[in-house]
């Protein structure tokens, strides 16, 4: 059986062996380093052809089809268009916070990737907190796009920035308060043993009705956090041109189109660990011969394959929906989700409690 | 605008939506007065592609200056030539044969549908659904095809002249209609279950951009918009032109008065305009497409209107003759301009995201504003 | 109804007007300083308002200019075109935007294009042209020796 776990063991053995304990921890800093940059790049290219196929698919159309077999180096052709493009910076605008606001949202997009566990034994960082940590740091990247709204000197983008403020602020809540829902079932905030005690089911179907609602409310809140359509305000393209990153081209744009679409991973990723078991296999209870099928499939193809799945939730609901107008955005938020998962999160307590889920 | 002109205080937003702008489809220019996110004031500010046409069509002949009018409203082009050329055959007093009158009929209800199914599209597309746009011109492309074969062109088809059409209808047009309709038909439900029936986009219409009736009667609004108010301003229907009288159809009214109401009243029309096209694509009688008219077009001294109906609302061609070759002076009372007055009533008091809905339900076509 | 009915019926409503038979639709012709009060009248005439103005426009007929308002009543549906002669050196009219409120930006295309003076319109500005443009296009003896190509 293949796994990454003997392959991730079998370096660290290897430059423990070879170099001092401190060196051995730099290489590992740097290979890790590494590894993250080569996914980020991998996953922002992947994910933007993804997307264009799955809209041309929606809409009828091919999508692109020109550079490549079947269009698939055409997000590479657009990377270096980005890359040759000119960074302009707009007369008015606030250089330092202008110039310093892609990179706030990058580094965070980057951050979320620590405790994220890709397959079995296959994580950068098991924080006991991991859950915990996710959420305070993605809410950083809502400053990152403030900061990008208000340096821009373009009353787009600083209508945009505020939309997008009080829309990631209040959809936090949200996703906080789903993500408890499972919390309270595993009783750890570490990523990893959550997907442990996802070893004889995962948690959409052994939580019962609460399990469901709070996945759907997930996924709802989730498509607001990272500003996709329908909540993509911010952005809204008819009414605000681009929103906050109206003024930004070249590679500085492209830092804000890559991080939206390392959060839609990581969000779903998320989405994925805690209620279709992360890179757990699809178990059954104690069916021994199925479960042991089902663990032949490579964990990290389970991880991604349910991740990609979520992802191509969230793209047929972009291409799918209008957009919300900004106070219904709210009043969804404040009137229905929010007392919802209020609601959902004592029930999920109670079945906790009384020991009702499988 | 006459009870209070909004003023602009210290602390407001100004915006500029356009000439450049994703919602304005064309070079409109609006300046809105924002409070955080409600509108105070919108202010069209137009003239980007005013080209003066009226200007140009007094040192036009009779027959050239109809030309010019497919570049007005260039979505209706074929109903604005339309206008023109009854409006020159009122003046010369000329019987055009009946089959150039349902041909004329048959084009100007396809344009209606083919233009409807453009606004549908880009109205979905203004609310930030993008995918109808394209199940729209699915449809819409199939109409094209059938301008183009008999017409030679696609968008401005300057098709119909005074006296009739410019040529006979091609051999395919009849079945290639008939396909159409079929293709039609096998798709209208999508719409519905694509955008109609969506939560969002209902909650995003309904009660934006509320006209009343005495709005509608006094800002002059016309076409789908007056009618989704319950105002009854179907040319076809209370001035019937051609051989509209000899039909059957409904004029589509909604009571409402809000977006949604004109989004009803646009998708009802398109069914209704494939019922007259079903109507007459058995029946084209045979005969002459153009009645014998002479070289040079005179018409006598006097003063001549004529309204049509195009996908848009009431367009009036007012020619003033001095018994010379060329019009004197001509007027063209566009739709789009009269609808866009409406705007400001409109939108006041609503937030940006009804501006565009608004907008969207207006269907304004820029140079059909500006001329 | 017919222009005959139609003139007798407005000829108790305004007994000093002037009409005049020939075209399509029933004219109407008045002096500048009458225009106001007729068209309150006309746009509430009880049995037949005209409350919709469906064009507005001037003719300039070089030694004088000519407002041409078209009006209809949505009720009957009969049209009448109402005709002002304004005075080509000093063209002056009052505004009836506040009667027909389409006629705000119709009365500012005509100021743009023919320099007619709406007295009491809210803002009156330039609409299609540019602020500083000089000259009024659609005028018979305008001249712009780059943008305009004689045939």
């Amino acid at each position: 059986m293949f796994s990454l776990e003997s392959i991730t063991t079998l370096v660290q053995d290897w430059l423990n062996k070879t170099f001092s304990p401190n060196l051995a921890l730099f290489f590992e800093f740097v290979i890790v380093g590494v590894l993250a940059i080569a996914l980020f790049a991998g996953l922002g290219l992947v994910l933007v052809i993804m997307e264009r196929k799955v809209a041309a698919w929606i809409q009828i159309r091919l999508g692109p089809n020109r550079v490549g077999p079947k269009g698939m180096f055409q997000s590479l052709a657009d990377t270096v268009k980005l890359i040759m493009k000119e960074g302009l910076t707009p007369d008015g605008a606030d250089k330092f916070l202008f110039n310093l606001a892609p990179f706030i949202v990058m580094m965070v997009a980057m951050l979320v990737l620590a405790p994220i566990g890709f397959a079995k034994g296959f994580h950068i960082w098991d924080i006991n907190i991991g859950v915990l940590y996710v959420s305070a740091i993605s809410s950083v990247s809502v400053i990152g796009i403030l900061m990008a709204g208000w340096a821009s000197n373009n009353k787009y983008s600083l209508l945009g920035a505020m939309r997008s403020g009080a829309q990631m602020v209040s959809y936090e809540l949200s996703v906080g308060l789903s993500v408890l829902s499972i919390i309270v079932l595993t009783g750890s905030l570490g990523i990893n043993d959550i997907v442990l005690s996802q070893q004889n089911g995962w948690w959409i179907f052994k939580g019962h009705i609460p399990a469901i609602i709070s996945f759907v409310i997930f996924i709802i809140a989730v498509t607001a956090e990272t500003n996709r359509a329908p909540f993509d305000l911010a952005e809204a393209e008819s009414e605000l041109t681009a929103g906050f990153h109206t003024e930004y081209s070249g590679m500085k744009f492209a830092l804000f189109f890559l991080a939206e679409y390392i959060n839609i991973f990581i969000v779903c990723a998320i989405g994925a660990t805690l209620f279709l078991g992360g890179w757990m296999p699809f178990h059954i209870g104690n069916w021994e011969a199925f479960n042991h099928i089902m663990d032949y499939i490579p964990s990290f193809l389970w991880f991604f394959g349910k991740t990609f799945f979520l992802i191509f939730l969230i793209m047929w609901v972009r291409w799918t929906f209008p957009r919300l107008r900004v106070d219904q955005l709210l009043n969804l938020e404040w009137k229905y989700l929010l007392p919802i998962s209020m609601f959902n999160l004592i029930l999920m307590t109670l079945v906790a409690i009384k020991g009702w889920h499988f | 605008m006459v009870e209070e002109i909004g003023k602009t205080v210290e602390g407001d937003l100004v915006i500029n939506v356009g000439p450049q702008h994703p919602a304005t489809h064309g070079v409109l220019h609006l300046v809105i007065t924002l409070n955080g996110e409600t509108i105070k004031k919108v202010e069209p500010h137009l003239g980007y592609i005013h080209r003066s046409i009226e200007k140009m069509c007094e040192s036009l002949s009779y027959r050239q200056f109809i030309y010019s009018t497919s570049r007005m409203d260039y979505l209706s082009a074929h109903i604005n030539n339309h206008a023109c050329a009854l409006c020159v055959e009122k003046g010369l007093q000329i019987e055009i044969p009946e089959r150039a009158q349902v041909i004329r009929v048959l084009m100007d209800e396809l344009t209606r549908i083919a233009s409807h199914e453009l606004w549908w599209g880009a109205m979905a597309m203004d609310l930030g659904a993008f995918t109808p746009f394209f199940h729209a011109f699915r449809e819409r492309e199939t109409i094209n095809d059938i301008m183009e074969e008999t017409c030679g062109a696609r968008l401005t088809m300057n098709y119909m002249v005074p006296g009739g059409v410019m040529a006979d209808l091609h051999p395919n047009f009849q079945s290639r209609v008939k396909n159409f309709l079929k293709l039609y038909k096998s798709k209208i439900h999508e719409y519905d279950e694509l955008v109609t029936g969506n939560i969002i986009f209902q909650n995003r219409m309904k009660g934006v951009g509320y006209l009343s009736q005495e709005d509608v009667i006094s800002y002059g609004v016309t076409g789908p918009a007056g009618r989704g108010s319950g105002v009854s301003c179907d040319v076809r229907k209370l001035y019937p032109y051609e051989i509209y009288n000899k039909l059957e159809f409904d004029e589509v009214l909604e009571t409402a008065g809000d977006s949604f109401a004109r989004y009803m009243v646009r998708l009802r029309e398109m069914q209704q305009s494939i019922r007259i096209v079903e109507q007459l694509i058995d029946n084209i009688p045979d005969g002459d497409y153009q009645a014998k008219t002479k070289a040079v077009l005179k018409l006598p001294k006097g003063e001549f209107y004529q309204r049509v109906e195009t996908a848009r609302g009431e367009l009036g061609v007012y020619i003033v003759s001095e018994g010379g070759t060329t019009p004197y002076r001509i007027k063209f009372r566009s739709p789009g301009f009269s609808n866009l007055s409406a705007l400001d009533h409109m939108t006041r008091g609503g937030k940006i995201g009804d501006l565009v809905a608004s907008m969207g339900t207006l269907d304004l076509v820029i140079p059909d504003i500006d001329r | 109804m017919t222009n005959e009915e139609l003139k007798n019926l407005l000829t108790e409503l305004l007994p000093t007007a002037v009409f005049e038979e020939g075209g399509e639709w029933l004219n109407l012709f008045l002096e500048a300083s009458e225009w106001k009060e007729t068209a309150l009248k006309l746009r509430h005439f009880n049995t037949m308002p005209f409350n919709f103005m469906f064009c507005l426009t001037c003719v300039d007929w070089k030694t004088h200019f000519t407002m041409v308002y078209h009006l209809r009543s949505t009720t009957t549906l009969d049209n009448i075109v109402v005709k002002v002669k304004l005075d080509r050196t000093n063209p002056e009219i009052i505004t009836v935007s506040d009667i027909w409120r389409t006629a705000e930006l119709l009365e500012r295309e005509v100021y743009d294009l023919f320099g007619v003076q709406f007295l009491e319109h809210p803002d009156l500005r330039r609409l299609l042209l540019t602020d500083d443009w000089v000259g009024y296009p659609l005028r018979k003896d305008y001249e712009d020796p780059i943008n305009m190509i004689k045939l």
